[in-house]
């Protein structure tokens, strides 16, 4: 039941934060200078036609209720026309949201597997060579832009070895499976289109890993401090000297305490991968949310910039509270306060 | 009484320094860090000087030399419009150092004020108007923000600079609060409190002096970090634009002469690869510093 | 009068490797503990009291740690030189271990069910079934007289009390069946008015028990009320082992004598009096006997070499060369 109220505090709290978000978001929209209607149908547009445009996002009215409309407009899924693309804003979205979700997940798994496992070995074999190259390469994969990785795997991958391909989500010539929960990895093992499935893992390997670099390297790096301090803890030695064996210790009594700054620490990590989505997609020409809010961005569409910021703060808030919730479970300090006797 | 003995405030900062250089010079990846930064940051001031083709940092053609391999007249090649990637990275250089020291010269006072007023005033009206407003920035990853806010500007390096600094200030509100609520429970704090201290005095005499260190680092990790979002920026085209050398801005001209003319892109990339590693060594080094002088 | 031996170290030589150097910290230890035997092992802080007790558990942590040399026997094998999966056997059935920090030496993301049932399940090596092994741990907890021990099998440690941690520690050493006991400062980080019950329980499960135990401590008071047979250690050696009773009535060693008198007396004569100077620095022990440059009665081959144990009487030895005969 604790959990229930902790959770509905923080639902009531997060969705305060989007609120405060949408107004600096709406904010930071409307500051532009120039005629955002006048710009988007540019400026051999007859002046009626940039007058609807004007009208139907309320321009000429004061700032104030313009965010009214747009807030009111919003709660209902109304987000508005895209300038661009001509359709609603929400239906974009929701055709480009699943693609971000899956490349998301992909590279969210991988960073976090690997990352732990990686640090892990790293702290089990301590100061002999594969400790020195996993730290090694986790400090230039912390430093390295995504973009950079990006880049260099599709030059390397794609151009000269060729083995994948460097754009798009599904080769041409291979059906898409119909959509339930629009990411084709699950879509296609439901209805057992296993060729889609393999065909758009293997599309996903090289944005994914390049996503998936920045975060990996700093879990590795926390995991591995992380067991080095507690393989000093008196308890690991407890432990030892009472018998209990080095496999149970190192994949349990090491393991659970060690994961708790990596995974408080994910959550970070997952938010810096979402950003660099918005890059790694616009490089891979990733049909998702990113690239088109990247685009909207570039040409100054409005209506879907504000949308696409507001989606992803939901995403983000969701999955900080998803992190929160994991961490109180590995660590019960947390969920049963500082009782502390002497 | 006996001013004379004492050691002096200043006396006590150099024999403090020494002793912190000592520590810091145990570890070799922070000297390295450290000789990374003096030598970047020595390429960029001395750009004009060192560079072997200073001229084609700016507007420059010269396709006779166009699109050549890294050889020894022109170490990283040349790019399509005949211009030395090695000039035009040292250049580049100024760009992302500028980026970072102004920004953080534009956060780093008004994010330590507030944060430091927030923890001072920690329960009252004070604490949550300045902590909500932190939070709602920190809502969504800084560099979706500043991509927002740079596409809506005019695309150049101020207004990139501009961008990241409003979405940059957060973090360090949100660092010193933590530091200052907790501090304030001192007993020193208590005690300037008993003798009449101002509050701004507290604030800036009492709790800002142990603040100083973990700010210390992050400024220095930042500088890398903010360095990388700058680059980012560059590269989507929202920040330095071209013809100018920013590091990002290199990357992205080079992507469609890949794969052939690799060294248009590789060697900035690299480029940007060593200032973020040399600021995160150095922030590391003092980092280890700080918290072993805690203990 | 001594029993059979359990426990035989014998010129135990642990260095740890440094930034600056090399501490040589043990210097030739020699220890002994008989069967059924509570032997105290007195000493400064830093003296080298755990450290040699946790090269007897192989729990050292090497590196920095180096065994330099030196011998453990124990039931016949040497445990420096046996294979250390091999000695699990030794760990958990012949050594145990309680640790001084209980809140330290138990893992907090833990329960104190899953922490006790494994030791139990893997310090027996036998498969007994998931039952078996709660009914044990329980039974254990009810012989430290934990109240109420089903429901704090699902507490976790934070949620206990100093002195029920300490008791759950004990609980595990004493699970595990082994014959020697090895307990490094059990009471310190405990309230003074705990510390005495807990004191209190270890004794009379030892007695019951019949197990050796080796108390470490820093307290006077605890090994004259406590044990059989004391060590007395300084910097790394050994310097007197006596019979309890025999050395609070005659302290040979002038460390131990200094460190007899720095104990006020009840009956109230004098002010208690401390040991002047310090204990070395390891990094550059003094030569010869380490006790020497503060030892009100040095003589010049003290300053040259160390000196080894001379016996002096039933079970007396001194590490002094003032008792050379």
């Amino acid at each position: 039941m604790r959990m229930g109220i902790f959770l509905l505090k923080r639902l009531g709290y997060s969705i305060f934060v989007l609120f405060g978000l949408s107004i600096l978001v709406f904010i930071i929209a409307r500051i532009m200078p120039g005629d955002p209607a006048r710009l988007a149908l540019g400026p051999r547009a007859p002046e009626w036609a940039v007058q609807r445009v004007r009208e139907s996002m309320y321009l000429d009215k004061p700032l104030y209720a313009q965010y009214a409309y747009w807030l009111r407009d919003f709660v209902r899924g109304d987000f508005g026309e895209s300038l661009f693309t001509r359709r609603e804003v929400a239906q974009d979205i929701k055709e480009f949201l699943p693609a971000t979700i899956e490349l998301a997940l992909f590279s969210g798994v991988i960073m976090a597997f690997f990352g732990i496992l990686l640090g892990s070995i790293s702290a089990r074999y301590s100061n002999t060579w594969v400790d020195n190259v996993v730290r090694v390469g986790s400090y230039v994969g912390v430093c390295t832009p995504s973009f950079v990785f990006a880049v260099f795997f599709m030059l390397v991958f794609g151009y000269v070895l060729h083995i994948l391909p460097s754009i798009g989500r599904l080769s041409a010539g291979v059906t898409k499976p119909p959509v339930i929960t629009g990411m084709i990895v699950f879509d296609g093992l439901i209805t057992g289109n296993f060729h889609a499935v393999g065909d758009t893992l293997w599309h996903l390997i090289m944005p994914g890993v390049a996503l998936a670099l920045g975060g990996m390297s700093q879990e590795a790096r926390i995991t591995r401090s992380a067991m080095s301090d507690n393989l000093q803890k008196d308890y690991i030695a407890a432990e030892r000297a009472q018998g209990i064996p080095e496999r149970v210790i190192n994949l349990r009594y090491l393991l659970k305490p060690s994961l708790i700054p990596t995974v408080s620490i994910l959550g970070l990590d997952f938010a810096a991968l979402l950003a660099n989505a918005f890059i790694v997609e616009l490089i891979f020409n990733w049909p998702g949310m990113s690239r088109y809010g990247i685009n909207a961005m570039l040409r100054k569409d409005l209506n879907a910039i504000i949308a696409v910021i507001m989606v992803m703060g939901i995403v983000f808030i969701i999955m900080n509270i998803i992190v929160d919730i994991v961490v109180t479970f590995l660590d019960p300090r947390i969920r049963l306060g500082a009782e502390r006797s002497k | 009484m006996t001013q004379n003995s004492q050691p002096t405030f200043w006396s006590r900062k150099r024999e403090g320094f020494g002793r912190g250089w000592y520590k810091f010079s145990r570890n070799p990846l922070s000297i390295v860090g450290l000789s990374l930064i003096l030598l970047i940051a020595f390429l960029a001031a001395f750009a004009p000087f060192v560079t072997p083709y200073p001229k084609h940092a700016g507007v420059f053609v010269n396709f006779a030399e166009a699109s050549q391999s890294p050889s020894l007249k022109y170490l990283f090649g040349t790019d399509v419009f005949g211009r030395d990637i090695l000039s035009r990275i040292f250049f580049g250089f100024r760009f992302s150092l500028l980026m970072g020291v102004v920004v953080l010269v534009l956060v780093v006072p008004p994010g330590v004020i507030l944060g430091l007023v927030a923890g001072y005033f920690k329960g009252s009206w004070i604490d949550t108007v300045i902590m909500r407003i932190t939070d709602i920035f920190l809502a969504v990853p800084p560099l979706i923000l500043a991509l927002a806010i740079c596409s809506v500007l005019t695309p150049n390096i101020f207004n990139a600079m501009l961008a990241v600094s409003l979405m940059w200030w957060p973090w360090y509100t949100r660092l010193v609060y933590g530091l200052a609520s907790s501090l304030r429970n001192e007993f020193f704090v208590e005690a300037a409190e008993l003798t009449g201290a101002g509050r701004l005095h507290i604030l800036f005499k009492e709790i800002l002096p142990n603040c100083v260190s973990p700010i210390f680092t992050k400024m220095s990790l930042d500088m890398g970090w903010v360095i990388l979002i700058g680059a980012t920026l560059s590269f989507v085209g929202l920040g330095v634009q071209p013809p100018k050398p920013g590091l990002g801005t290199m990357v992205a001209d080079g992507r469609i002469y890949m794969p052939d003319q690799w060294w248009i892109t590789v060697f900035p990339a690299l480029a940007i690869m060593f200032v973020v590693l040399g600021f995160n060594l150095l922030g590391d080094g003092l980092r280890d510093l700080f918290a072993v002088e805690e203990v | 009068m001594m029993s059979e031996p359990l426990l035989t170290i014998k010129n135990l030589h642990v260095g740890f490797d440094i930034y600056g150097g090399h501490l040589k910290v043990l210097d030739g230890v020699n220890f002994t503990a008989g069967k059924g035997e509570k032997v105290g092992l007195v000493g400064e802080t830093g003296c080298g009291k755990t450290t040699t007790m946790k090269a007897v558990m192989r729990i050292l942590p090497i590196p920095p740690a180096r065994v330099r040399d030196g011998e453990i026997g124990y039931k016949g094998k040497d445990l420096l030189r046996v294979n250390l999966k091999r000695t699990r056997g030794v760990k958990g059935k012949g050594i145990s271990m309680i640790f001084q920090d209980p809140t330290a030496a138990l893992n907090p993301v833990f329960t104190v069910g899953r922490q006790l049932m494994d030791v139990v399940k893997y310090s027996t090596g036998d498969d007994r079934s998931g039952d078996k092994i709660r009914d044990r741990a329980i039974s254990a907890l009810k012989d430290v007289a934990m109240p109420d021990p089903e429901r704090i099998l699902s507490n976790y440690p934070i949620q206990l009390s100093g002195g029920m941690r300490q008791r759950i520690c004990i609980a595990m050493a004493l699970v595990t069946g082994s014959e020697l006991l090895i307990a490094d400062e059990p009471t310190t980080s405990l309230d003074v008015t705990i510390q005495d019950q807990v004191l209190r329980l270890l004794g009379n499960l030892v007695e019951e028990k019949g197990n050796s135990t080796v108390l470490i401590t820093h307290s006077l008071g605890i090994v004259r009320e406590w044990t059989d047979r004391v060590y007395v250690m300084y910097a790394g050696n050994m310097v007197e082992a006596s019979p309890t009773k025999e050395l609070f009535s005659k302290p040979l060693h002038p460390y131990t004598q200094g460190l007899m008198k720095a104990v006020p007396k009840l009956t109230g004569e004098g002010i208690a009096e401390g040991v002047t100077g310090r204990i070395p620095n390891y990094l550059t022990p003094p030569p010869g006997c380490r006790f020497h440059p503060r030892c009100p009665h040095v003589i010049p081959i003290c300053e040259q070499e160390r000196p080894p144990f001379f016996d002096v009487g039933d079970a007396h030895q001194v590490a002094c060369y003032l008792y050379k005969e």
